[in-house]
């Protein structure tokens, strides 16, 4: 591989050994993304997508492979890829504001005073419409709320990548409508390199330049990878009706409904 | 059958509908602050107040029926007050030597209570961190706490007076190798509770140890933490006045037993009302502790 990309998956195999018996999760897995790119990665339950999400963690280890960011290898947790987990994972015993300042005084510890820390945090807050709660414990707020301050939460970290797995996945429709578009909005304005997990056609077209489709584990690797070539900012309405679109969300569709069909195990 | 019909391209129909009688909402009289906060107080009396009061009356009259007839064993409840008047008045009084007021005995007894009942948080909660986090820890010193856990209170008494040659150490270390085991053992479970999610997030924003200990460890614990703490706090004392009965000296052990020594059997009762009330007390105290601290805690 002569240039190396932003982002690079090689030849990722992850096996689960547990009392002898090894599962082959992820089979030869290669992606690469280019900084500022929104890929999602859209595949039916148990393919392994959140398996690699974890990989580009650095939560999960790989059993072969390596995955370069800005050449550098991936082989621990840090801020640089900071997660947005499926259920928020706010710490319930400190507020709002508590939870984003929590990240930002220990990834900016140095870099940062005391003050510019804390505007900091409140521009993260202030970033995702959550001002008027930031004080508030994250039992009190609703879920759509609770994943906006962990998408503050991640983005206050100055992530190189931005990990989102299944973000908006247990959310009621309408809230996930409204979220989406503020992730696109604050996507186009901070133009950061995301990789998401999700299994909303929908979501994925509307959202990624590049769709990675997966095909069913055991053993799962890339199947089709998608460029969703439409012009930003994106408006929902207007795409409804998009030739483009159309065809992007079709695709998508024929490779999990047709060609991949999830046959559930016996 | 003359209501508007909607279509969605017919303007005046939809305008037609759209148009309701507007009835205005007399909103009633607000009560005055003071008498709305006596109305609170009413309610909790007659809720939380009422019913054990009544309940307590019944029993009290029932003992009083019981115990009134010539030749009864054990003395009515008037009998209780009238025996023990001087004690009830003058809970401060101090004779020297184990001729003392009951607040004495009492506040002996809580200082034994809170040494062992101290060291056994500090060496139950460190314990329980080290069971909770070490899958070998676990192995090795689970199956010992479950069987030591079960040995009561006063079998560990002759062993200790054995060992430190002293009543006074003996009595809190009584204390102490009671109420421990219940607070290894809920550090432990709520340890192992931690949602992997929480741990992933330290991971991320890579939290060093001791930060992990202190910012996500502890509070996520604490819940359970403090379940072992109440109970912890309610066995200290379940076993301070059993091992004072044996070790002597001021303490309200100690002076149950001595006023079954001299047949004051009316002092008994008295000093056992104390010693539940006491024990009811020190039990809220933990458990107010325990609010305050896993505030919002406990509903994730």
């Amino acid at each position: 591989m002569s240039a190396q990309a932003f982002l690079s998956i090689q030849h990722v195999d992850k096996a689960f050994s547990r009392g002898g018996v090894t599962n082959e999760v992820l089979k030869d897995v290669s992606l690469d993304v280019h900084e500022g790119e929104y890929i999602s990665i859209i595949g039916h339950s148990g393919c392994g997508k959140s398996t690699l999400l974890n990989i580009v963690a650095g939560l999960t280890g790989v059993t072969k492979g390596v995955v370069f960011l800005e050449g550098k290898v991936v082989d621990e947790p840090g801020p640089d890829r900071a997660v947005v987990f499926q259920n928020h994972s706010l710490l319930p015993w400190l507020t709002c504001y508590e939870n984003v300042a929590l990240a930002v005084d220990k990834v900016f510890a140095r870099s940062k005073t005391k003050a510019e820390r804390r505007d900091w945090t409140m521009r993260q807050i202030e970033l995702v419409n959550m001002a008027h709660a930031k004080d508030r414990r994250p039992s009190e707020i609703s879920g759509g709320m609770k994943q906006r301050i962990g998408i503050a939460r991640a983005l206050a970290m100055q992530p190189k990548v931005l990990l989102l797995d299944e973000p908006f996945g247990a959310l009621d429709a309408l809230t996930r409508t409204h979220l989406q578009d503020q992730v696109m909005q604050i996507q186009t304005e901070l133009k950061n390199t995301v990789l998401m997990i999700t299994h909303d056609v929908d979501e994925a077209v509307l959202l990624s330049d590049r769709i990675v489709m997966m095909t069913n584990g055991p053993s799962a690797r890339i199947g089709e990878i998608l460029e969703v070539p439409l012009e930003r900012p994106r408006k929902r309405l207007e795409l409804v009706s998009d030739r483009t679109y159309i065809a992007a969300r079709a695709a998508v569709l024929k490779f999990l409904y047709e060609r991949h069909r999830f046959v559930e195990a016996a | 059958m003359s209501a508007p019909v909607l279509k969605l391209d017919d303007a005046r129909a939809t305008k037609a509908a759209s148009v309701a009688e507007v009835v205005a909402f007399r909103a009633p009289k607000a009560p005055s602050p003071i008498a709305k906060r006596a109305r609170r107080v009413l309610d909790w009396a007659s809720t939380t107040l009422i019913p054990p009061l009544v309940v307590l009356a019944l029993l009290l009259l029932f003992w009083e029926l019981i115990c009134s007839r010539p030749g009864s064993s054990l003395p009515p409840p008037s009998q209780v007050v009238t025996d023990t008047w001087e004690l009830i008045i003058d809970p401060f009084y101090d004779r020297g030597g184990l001729d003392k007021g009951l607040f004495w005995h009492l506040l002996a007894s809580l200082q034994r209570v809170a040494v062992g009942y101290a060291i056994a948080v500090v060496v139950g909660v460190a314990l329980g961190v080290l069971v909770g986090q070490s899958t070998w820890a676990m192995r090795g010193l689970d199956p010992i706490f479950q069987i030591l856990r079960t040995v009561p209170p006063l079998a560990w008494l002759p062993l200790s007076l054995a060992a430190f040659r002293d009543g006074q150490p003996s009595a809190i270390f009584v204390i102490f190798i009671t109420s421990v085991w219940p607070i290894i053992i809920n550090t432990a479970v709520g340890i192992r509770n931690i949602p992997t999610d929480y741990s992933n997030v330290a991971k991320v924003i890579r939290l060093n140890g001791f930060e992990y200990f202190t910012k996500i460890m502890i509070p996520a614990a604490a819940p359970y933490i403090f379940t072992g703490l109440r109970i912890g706090v309610g066995l200290s004392w379940l076993a301070i006045v059993a091992a004072e009965m044996l070790i002597g000296g001021v303490g309200i052990g100690f002076f149950i037993w001595d006023a079954w020594n001299s047949s004051n059997i009316s002092d008994i009762i008295l000093a056992l009302v104390y010693v539940g009330v006491v024990g009811f007390i020190l039990d809220r105290i933990v458990a107010f502790i325990a609010n305050a601290v896993t505030r919002g805690t406990a509903t994730a």
